[in-house]
């Protein structure tokens, strides 16, 4: 019994289903207190990973959310400008000096924490997510290096501030432009797939335990041979969840039963008016046939 | 697979083993330094390294950094631990051209004869659940007619020929790229003050605009994507193709590069290797089975489905380089052609054939591209190729 096995087992009873390859380089990743990078398309349970690690090992998730135009003020920390202001004013009219305010107005009561600072400046080392990096500028992701391999910001006016305690780093992309191989370089790789039948089948049990085990193989089947059509958007896991959901409150026990409510169903799987097109109401018949 | 490799007596130890197999990495353009081998080795710590199947893990995550880097991780890892005797026969081959000229043909031919249908195709691979080939959502075109003979890329281009390339690529870029923007937006570092966001932010600082927003044109470079077809029919024109795939993806940042025959393999990130050679040696494991069937409706429609969702927008340039002669229906390369098409991107077409006198696109796959094509002309050699900057400029 291995470490990582351990790993791969509480993960499980807080309901994430993780593969050998995923459950090997979180265990890594965390032992060497290395960033860990996840990739895969959309809806394979990335951003899940973080939360299901932060609640096995009962500590806060941060999370930091990228997008184009990211900036350091959004990410790090930004002074409280308002009331910084509010302060000076306040001060000329009790007379203060300069240099007592200025020192004032430029301490941590007046610093407003992003994410990153936030996440270097917690008691418990918390588990920060970094979520779509592939979505920020190239610039930002130099800048997210240096945090991650010294684990310090320098805050100009304040000095360096480095972590008390040193968050579990997980980076999550799905291939919106290449990232850096500096960035690859520094952390630990490891990519999700669509999971196999007998994985989602664990998938589905585990967060929907009311859904009885026939139904349950049916709705795994159905998705599967879902996955294998021509589709624009390939319904992930949580399309997944979303449609046994919506199965087990329409009260279906078999998906063969009512081509009807079986279509309207779809609603939760197939998002786009042209997938919507492409599997119509007999289709849908016919693969809930095939996986019955 | 099962067999793991007895090293020598005389060997040092582990560490040494270790360090040796992200060497053999390294060897087959793997970016890693000597901070890699330390993260290895205590990564290994972490699980159990007698299990292979744990080591391979712990390597794994510690050494790959992209999906195709994983399936070649996994052929390496075969070759170098499980004893498995064709890839690294193959390793030996391609040493043996550097160093001992003369032994290389008859080591090659032996490779073949007792080799035969090594690990990389075998059923065994998919077996064992390390699906080589999970790239997007396609699955893994039939291999029935892969071509198994090994092709060394280096005998057909050489390093002038990339260098030459390079140029007609950069050319090329430049005739795509002068798409400026007459908008202009937001910007760090722009060239002019945006006024409106300046004295909106001043509202925050209490009037006194301490923090300048700027404006800028933004550029809106096209980005080239290519698609180079190298099946059997093609292989004549392998040569200028590849050379100017490497020459493209050297030259531009933003290129990407994609190699297709009996089945779709990227190759943008091996070409970005700093050495020109090396990277057509990793191209070479990557495509195994170069010069086979051709499946160019599987293949685009493969395209369409996966990379393209990712790398092609409406600002992408798609040049496919194909002479349109395929082994699938027809009506398949149509259907992949409108997908993409549908993504905004502009498609062309250089065929090979094109230049014959006579020469119509009779080819029932050619034929069914044609009303989707937004150029479609010939290009045999690097000097077509060059020539083809008006075409891109009038895009």
């Amino acid at each position: 019994m291995t470490s990582w096995i351990n790993l791969q087992t509480s993960l499980d009873r807080v309901g994430y289903v993780a593969s050998d390859d995923l459950a090997a380089a979180l265990h890594i990743s965390i032992t060497l207190g290395r960033p860990l990078l996840l990739e895969g398309a959309a809806g394979v349970g990335k951003t899940e990973v973080a939360r299901a690690l932060a609640t096995i090992q009962n500590t806060q998730l941060i999370r930091l959310q990228c997008y184009e135009g990211l900036d350091a003020s959004q990410a790090i920390y930004e002074w409280n400008y308002q009331r910084q202001l509010l302060s000076i004013r306040a001060a000329s009219e009790v007379g203060e000096t300069g240099s007592t305010v200025e020192t004032r107005i430029f301490s941590e009561d007046y610093l407003l924490e992003r994410p990153l600072l936030k996440a270097i400046r917690q008691e418990k080392s918390p588990v920060l997510l970094i979520d779509e990096i592939d979505r920020a500028d190239e610039e930002f992701e130099a800048y997210l290096l240096e945090v991650l391999s010294e684990f310090q910001i320098t805050i100009p006016e304040l000095g360096t501030i480095t972590a008390t305690s040193r968050p579990l780093v997980i980076l999550t992309a799905n291939g919106t432009r290449d990232l850096s191989d500096a960035l690859r370089r520094r952390c630990i790789y490891a990519h999700i797939d669509y999971p196999n039948r007998q994985t989602e089948l664990a998938i589905l049990a585990s967060r929907c335990p009311e859904i009885e085990a026939r139904l349950g193989q049916q709705i795994i089947g159905f998705v599967q041979k879902l996955r294998q059509e021509e589709l624009e958007k390939v319904p992930g896991i949580a399309e997944m969840l979303d449609f046994a959901a919506a199965l087990a409150g329409l009260g279906i026990k078999d998906l063969t039963s009512d081509p009807a409510v079986l279509q309207a169903t779809l609603a939760t799987l197939l998002k786009t008016q042209a997938d919507r097109a492409a599997v119509p109401i007999e289709v849908a018949a016919r693969i809930a046939g095939k996986a019955a | 697979m099962s067999k793991v490799t007895r090293f020598s007596g005389s060997d040092p130890g582990a560490v040494a083993r270790v360090s040796g197999f992200i060497a053999h990495l390294r060897e087959h353009g793997f970016r890693l330094g000597v901070a890699e081998t330390e993260t290895a080795l205590r990564a290994l710590s972490c699980v159990n390294p007698i299990v292979p199947s744990e080591a391979r893990l712990a390597l794994k995550s510690v050494c790959a950094g992209s999906v195709e880097d994983s399936v070649q991780f996994d052929m390496l890892f075969d070759s170098f631990w499980m004893a498995d005797g064709r890839v690294r026969h193959k390793v030996i081959q391609i040493k043996a051209t550097a160093e001992l000229k003369d032994t290389k043909s008859t080591r090659t031919d032996e490779t073949q004869s007792t080799a035969g249908k090594g690990s990389i195709e075998a059923p065994e691979d998919a077996k064992d659940g390390e699906d080589s080939y999970a790239e997007g959502t396609g699955k893994l075109v039939a291999s029935k007619t892969q071509n198994l003979m090994k092709k060394d890329l280096r005998e057909l281009v050489s390093a002038e020929d990339i260098r030459a390339a390079e140029q007609v690529a950069i050319r090329l870029g430049k005739a795509l790229r002068d798409r400026r923007s007459r908008r202009r937006n937001v910007a760090r570092r722009g060239t002019l003050i945006d006024l409106r966001r300046t004295i909106r932010q001043s509202l925050s600082t209490g009037g006194d605009p301490l923090h300048l927003a700027k404006r800028k044109r933004p550029d809106r470079p096209m980005k080239i994507v290519a698609l180079c077809d190298v099946s059997g029919s093609m292989m004549n024109y392998a040569r200028p193709f590849l050379a100017f795939l490497a020459g493209l993806i050297r030259a531009d940042s933003a290129g990407d590069a994609y190699l297709f025959h009996t089945r779709l393999v990227r190759i943008t990130n091996a070409l970005r290797d700093d050495d020109p050679l090396r990277a057509l040696n990793r191209i070479t494991l990557l495509a195994d089975g170069f010069g086979g069937g051709s499946k160019i409706g599987a293949n685009l429609q493969q395209f369409a489905n996966g990379y393209a969702r990712n790398f092609v927008d409406g600002r992408s340039v798609v040049i496919i380089l194909s002479d349109g002669y395929d082994s699938d229906a027809a009506e398949v390369i149509g259907t992949a052609l409108a997908k993409l098409k549908r993504r905004g991107c502009k498609i062309i077409w250089l065929n090979p054939l094109k230049g014959w006198q006579g020469y119509e696109p009779v080819a029932k796959g050619m034929a069914a591209a044609l009303p989707y094509l937004d150029a479609f002309a010939a290009a045999a050699t690097l000097a077509d190729l060059a020539g083809l900057e008006r075409t891109l400029e009038r895009l």
